[in-house]
């Protein structure tokens, strides 16, 4: 047991450090650096555009680079950047010169709130339609749950957030279009990022829970004449849970990916907006900050699922340990 | 006999049906538009012409802000969508299953590099990988079509590791093996085809996560510039005018909606039919 957690906690290690040094890589490989990219402003950026450093600016120019360590070798970058790291010091941001821990710390609420809203959203949505479809299977209510699993994957979040802001904004006159708080402004926002998780979580919920239905403990639970509630929601349900608990982690991504999309159909401070417009103005330093996070977000919550897992379904402790 | 499988499949049917209207409105959208790709009007055209309500003047979608014509611009959007749907899924299934199918038959040293790249790859989030690759090579349509390849090769690299690892050991394989076969001939000839419905499978649920996963960029204003008539940028776009006309955001989302929505269920045909024994326990 706890041999499989150690050993689970040990395999984050190289996956982190790959994670650094991808995000490391991948913005180093554009053509110029941060700063280069900084003095030709809105140009060209392919390279066409010849880049000159005037005289006068050339003493700001090597300060910058040296500032944000480009003037030393990749390797010794590359250390620099991971001793940064353990100290969590993100670095700062090229255009405000603004440390990005303070960006972080500014904006973190506005998406966390969202992420955790949009997760509550699709586990209430996705387990109760899941449940119900699977126990008035081939009914209306069950091709319709069906249907709505479909959509749901299919219709973009922000078109979807596009038509909730048409009805319940500008027709009915009930709620904002732009949410930057929790409560009511939250309702749209996180509506728009559960669904597309909802449809999948409810797919999922009912195949699990037709498999579930038709194991020989369900017969004896209702042989001894439990009432049908008790069997479904006590009985059934936990097993059924199992499944869907390591996809729920794994939508935990697509959640707070998808909170970039939202934050920018209802114009809500966040994280999100961060990196929009970061990556457009390239303020390399903030994308590369940003990317990071969520990956450690991501790479923690993958942590977290795969050990409740262990505590879930026992099976999976004994399978794994003998491995 | 996995054909008529997939015909019994009303949903997919439906689906396929859907996809190849789209189609033939993408390949034939210079002359089923009623306005050339670029129409510009003048201020005082303008007065008559903009924000017309669906069905005005010959207007199917009504016009926008500038006076264009918003069926003629979501028809040519087909295009650019369709595009950068297969290009991206072109790229990822390609470069994934050559990658899953070299880790998977050589096993040893080659395998435990890939697994781990892959692993690295897949450690990002959804969408995430595919927009730090895109913020990296500069906002545009083609390398947003870059991105959101190489950000899917980690998913067939991984499908088609597993699988080779399985194919690997059939008889046939090890006969062939045996009798001095060359190793491509052994991969492409052999195995390949034992490892192609999953791919396949895969590839038409990608083409719909691909095909919305442009449009978000397109969106989020990382891919397509203005004047081009695509889905996600058109819809970002129009959203300032929304109280105006809603019909120009509408349209656009729900072509996106439309067309992947009939991707998935010609996917989801295609997965009962080639995978019987999957989707068994998946429904």
């Amino acid at each position: 047991m706890g041999g499989y957690i150690i050993r689970r906690l040990l395999y984050t290690i190289p996956v982190v450090l790959g994670v650094l040094a991808t995000t490391f890589i991948l913005l180093r490989l554009i053509p110029g650096d941060p700063v280069d990219l900084f003095y030709l402003g809105g140009q060209d950026p392919s390279g066409t555009v010849s880049f000159v450093v005037t005289p006068s600016q050339q003493g700001a120019y090597d300060a910058l680079r040296k500032e944000f360590d480009l003037d030393k070798h990749i390797v010794h970058q590359f250390f620099i950047y991971l001793w940064d790291f353990i100290r969590f010091d993100f670095g700062k941001s090229i255009r405000s010169q603004r440390p990005i821990n303070e960006i972080i710390g500014d904006h973190w609420p506005a998406t966390i709130q969202l992420t955790v809203a949009g997760m509550g959203i699709a586990l209430v949505i996705g387990i109760g339609a899941g449940v119900i479809s699977a126990i008035r299977s081939h009914t209306w209510i069950d091709y319709a749950s069906q249907s709505f699993a479909v959509l749901g994957v299919s219709i973009p979040s922000f078109f979807l957030g596009v038509i909730l802001i048409i009805i319940f904004s500008v027709l009915l006159g009930w709620l904002p279009t732009i949410s930057n708080g929790h409560g009511k402004e939250l309702i749209l926002p996180s509506i728009t990022l559960g669904t597309a998780a909802s449809a999948i979580l409810a797919r999922l919920m009912r195949s699990s829970m037709l498999d579930v239905l038709s194991r020989d403990y369900i017969r004896t639970a209702r042989a001894k004449g439990l009432r049908e509630r008790a069997v479904i929601w006590l009985h059934a349900l936990r097993n059924a849970l199992i499944p869907v608990v390591t996809v729920a982690g794994l939508a935990f991504g697509g959640l707070l990916t998808g909170t970039v999309i939202i934050e920018t159909v209802f114009t809500r401070q966040g994280l999100g907006l961060q990196l929009i417009s970061a990556i457009t103005q390239r303020d390399y330093p903030v994308v590369q900050g940003l990317v990071m996070l969520a990956a450690l977000l991501y790479a923690g919550m993958n942590l977290i699922v795969d050990i409740l897992y262990t505590y879930i379904d026992p099976r999976v402790r004994l399978v794994r340990a003998s491995v | 006999m996995s054909y008529r499988r997939f015909l019994r499949h009303k949903a997919a049917v439906l689906g396929l049906s859907i996809l190849i209207i789209i189609s033939l409105g993408a390949i034939f959208a210079d002359v089923i538009a009623i306005e050339p790709e670029a129409t510009f009007y003048s201020f005082d055209e303008l007065q008559t012409k903009k924000w017309l309500p669906p069905l005005t003047d010959g207007h199917l979608m009504g016009t926008d802000d500038i006076g264009r014509d918003v069926f003629s611009r979501v028809v040519r959007g087909a295009r650019v969508s369709l595009r950068v749907g297969f290009f991206a899924v072109g790229i990822a299934s390609v470069a994934g299953t050559l990658i899953g199918l070299a880790a998977g038959y050589f096993g040893g040293w080659v395998d435990q590099v890939v697994s781990r790249i892959i692993d690295v790859m897949l450690a990002f989030p959804d969408l995430l990988l595919a927009i730090a690759i895109l913020a990296a090579l500069g906002p545009s349509l083609v390398n947003a079509m870059v991105a959101l390849g190489l950000a899917g090769i980690p998913g067939y690299a991984r499908v088609v590791r597993g699988a080779t690892l399985a194919a690997r050991e059939l008889v046939y394989v090890q006969a062939a093996r045996a009798v001095g076969m060359s190793d491509t001939r052994i991969m492409l000839r052999h195995i390949l085809p034992n490892v192609l419905s999953p791919i396949l499978i895969m590839m038409t649920l990608g083409l719909g996560g691909a095909i919305l996963a442009a449009s978000a960029l397109g969106f989020l204003g990382l891919a397509a510039d203005p004047p081009t008539p695509e889905w996600g940028s058109e819809l970002n776009l129009s959203r300032a005018y929304l109280r105006t006309a809603w019909w120009v955001s509408s349209f656009n989302g729900l072509a996106i909606a439309v067309t992947v929505l009939s991707v998935n269920m010609v996917g989801d045909g295609l997965r009962e039919a080639l995978d019987p024994q999957a989707s068994s326990w998946a429904r």
